[in-house]
């Protein structure tokens, strides 16, 4: 957790022009604490986020998993500043960006896009395609309509749909199509960070492969930063450098690629993760079928929110919220007992042994 | 062998003309088996699954061929008859639980009324066995959750709620059309165990209509793959996933990202879109976004044993080495090709532009 030094934060927060650049490795956009509520059934406050630290570096993708109702999407809205967080930080290069208004907050957006998952309902279908996808460039880059014509025209040749697509409308384009327009359009503001919120989950499996290489492309050639939320842990693991797991509102688990899909740490990954039929002729697996459901958020359980349904949980879990901690090098965990330890943790089967009961 | 499909036709009439929506398909299913049928949106495979029961009967639906059942012809068959199979022999799951059920009755009700339509029986009896129906699927307490309305129930639930609805009067067939599509990976695989065993327990015939094949590995017994409203390929589980013959089926199975092994640079894509359009070229509807598709392939194939176990059935005409490449082809299979037909060059510009109706009309609704 390395903050970026004093100095260039204020700095940055000054500078009207552009935010500078990070060197790799650095994160481009951190969430501290960030508390989102909405107003529940019975008029209470249910917490879509608890108090999320993630870190996103410079130049990677993320991959966020979680079931639905976890708060990925509203994660992912949060961090653009789509949905207004109770409470929390968002340092977007250094700058807190979480009160930004009026003409910065715009200026930040250009910076700051999105592609969202439904192709039918993200798409105005009065406009044309060249007005959708130029839409970006004129609010949040100032740029002149004359100016944006090439620049939208290049993009549709680059997604392939090729700038005569530009003046028809949208119902004239597949889903497979369409999610190509949603992406020209996220990127008509040349941006750093991108969140694709299930941007391939309603296209057919052959149209959803066309579209993740262009977006892996586009990733490359452009030094994107992403965050790639997703259900789906074959998509994840196709284009994600890092992986984070999400239940009821909390980050339980980040882990690079490989040592996710190698070994997850948390209990709840392992369980997500062996629920995904294999494809592979060693057929079918020792699964592990999840109990239950994810739990109310309006009424969380105590302890650890996933006791509920955890098959390690003891009597800790049920009374003492685990901290989201660094288990090995670049892993962090929110459980007791994780699966996975570092050296300076006692392992799960010794602690088993310690305590039989 | 409970259901015999021969030379099915489905054709809608939509303002373009007629859409060929199912183009001839023969498929059999045996009892106590689960069959998927699997297709990507537009493939016609739900078509198909509706039209068995008539449920997508209407003045501009055009069903033909024969539907075998039970001695009856239930293509044919009259509204009348047709109600007196469908949920008693024939019921089907749908995908959208909370669209299928009444939100106004509570679900208890809801399973009972599927019973007493078909048989007489006192409303106690019925709810007793409402109740331990709701329990076989997996619904803790069932008792309390049968007063439950559809809306106070989980998404997984209320798919169950459907099974149970399914199964109420022991159907020799159960159609589930993409029971599990709009579920968590962790609720689908409880769903998929629930289907499991109740064709295991009950002896039925489940037709699983379903565009993952993840779910397809999972549950399947035999496959039938569809494309462009016609199956393209047909055989057990294990072969059609371990050794596909059609080059569609193979490269479906590659533009699946997996969950373990080696990870691509490049997904193999498949280039282009499917034919959803009124007016099919002849042929080999996959070979303008195929790429090893050849002269051959502009008349059009038939479905027959090639290659592999018996059983396992593809309609392709390229031979044995060209379908090895296709399996052992990487990301973006480039191969060469000396000279293209012309008939082949209006092929893939037919599959390229062509827009998808059905994908459309489906995204309105």
């Amino acid at each position: 957790m390395t903050s970026p030094p004093a100095t260039s934060a204020t700095s940055a927060t000054e500078a009207d022009g552009p935010v500078p650049a990070a060197p790799p490795g650095t994160p481009l956009i951190r969430a501290e604490k960030l508390r989102v509520e909405f107003r529940g059934r019975s008029g209470g406050k249910v917490r879509a986020l608890r108090d999320v630290d993630l870190e996103i570096l410079e130049g990677e993708t993320l991959g966020l998993v979680g079931e639905s109702g976890c708060g990925k999407s509203t994660l992912g809205r949060a961090l653009l500043r789509v949905i207004e967080p109770a409470s929390g930080t968002i340092d977007f290069l250094g700058l807190n960006i979480t009160r930004l208004r009026g003409t910065r907050l715009r200026r930040t957006r250009a910076d700051l896009q999105m592609v969202f998952q439904d192709p039918f309902g993200s798409l105005n279908p009065r406009r044309r395609i060249a007005d959708i996808v130029a839409e970006p460039l004129l609010r949040a880059r100032g740029v002149s309509k004359a100016e944006a014509g090439p620049i939208v025209a290049e993009l549709l040749e680059r997604v392939g749909l090729g700038a005569e697509a530009g003046p028809r409308r949208p119902h004239e384009f597949s889903g497979g199509q369409r999610q190509r327009i949603g992406i020209a359009r996220a990127l008509a503001s040349s941006p750093k960070f991108v969140v694709a919120d299930e941007a391939v989950s309603a296209l057919d499996v052959s149209i959803q492969a066309q579209v993740l290489n262009l977006l892996s492309d586009m990733v490359r050639e452009r030094g994107l930063t992403m965050l790639f939320i997703s259900h789906d842990l074959g998509v994840v693991r196709h284009i994600a450098d890092r992986v984070a797991v999400m239940y009821l509102g909390q980050i339980i688990e980040v882990a690079s690629r490989d040592d996710f899909f190698s070994g997850p740490a948390h209990p709840y990954s392992e369980a997500l993760l062996s629920s995904v039929p294999s494809l592979r002729p060693s057929g079918r697996r020792e699964r592990r079928v999840l109990e239950g459901e994810l739990p109310d958020p309006a009424n969380p359980p105590a302890g650890c929110l996933f006791q509920t349904r955890c098959p390690f949980a003891e009597a800790q879990c049920r009374t003492r919220m685990p901290e989201l901690r660094t288990v090995a090098p670049g892993r962090t965990v929110r459980c007791h007992l994780p699966l996975v330890t570092g050296p300076a943790l006692p392992s799960r089967a010794q602690s088993r042994k310690a305590d039989p009961a | 062998m409970v259901l015999e499909i021969r030379g099915l036709r489905v054709g809608f009439d939509v303002p373009s003309g007629r859409l060929p929506a199912v183009a001839g398909v023969d498929l059999t299913l045996r009892r106590g088996e689960t069959l998927a049928l699997v297709g990507e949106s537009g493939s016609g495979k739900s078509a198909l699954a509706m039209s068995l029961v008539g449920l997508n009967r209407d003045p501009r639906t055009h069903i033909s061929g024969e539907v075998t059942f039970g001695g009856r012809n239930l293509a044919e068959a009259s509204e009348r008859e047709l109600r007196s199979v469908r949920g008693k022999d024939i019921a089907v799951v749908f995908q959208d639980a909370l669209a299928a059920l009444n939100p106004l009755h509570r679900v208890g009700a809801q399973v009972t009324e599927m019973m007493r339509a078909h048989r007489r029986m006192p409303y106690g009896t019925a709810m007793d066995r409402a109740v331990e129906l709701l329990g076989e699927v997996g619904i803790a307490n069932p008792r309390a959750s049968a007063r439950a309305l559809p809306h106070q129930l989980s998404g997984g639930m209320r798919q169950r709620v459907m099974i149970a609805m399914g199964l109420a009067n022991d159907p020799a067939v159960l159609i589930a059309d993409e029971p599990t599509t709009a579920l968590d990976v962790t609720i689908q695989a409880q769903v998929l165990s629930v289907l499991r065993r109740a064709s295991a327990d009950h002896g039925t015939a489940v037709l699983l209509i379903t565009h993952d094949l993840g779910v397809v590995a999972e549950v399947a017994d035999r496959v039938a793959v569809m494309y462009a409203g016609r199956i393209v390929e047909q055989g057990s589980r294990d072969e059609v996933l371990f050794n596909p013959q059609h080059p569609y089926t193979i490269g479906l199975l590659g533009s699946v990202p997996p969950i373990d092994g080696p990870v691509a640079d490049r997904l193999p894509a498949i280039p282009g879109s499917p034919l959803t359009g009124v007016d099919r070229p002849g042929g080999c509807a996959f070979a303008g976004r195929c790429a090893f598709a050849e002269d051959a392939c502009t008349e059009q194939p038939e479905l027959r044993h090639r290659h592999g176990e018996p059983g396992h059935l593809d309609a392709c005409v390229l031979p044995d080495s060209v379908r090895r490449q296709a399996r052992g082809a990487g990301p973006d299979p480039q191969p060469e090709r000396p000279e293209r037909p012309e008939q082949l060059e209006q092929l893939e510009q037919a599959a390229g532009t062509e827009r998808d109706l059905v994908r459309n009309e489906k995204g309105r609704s």
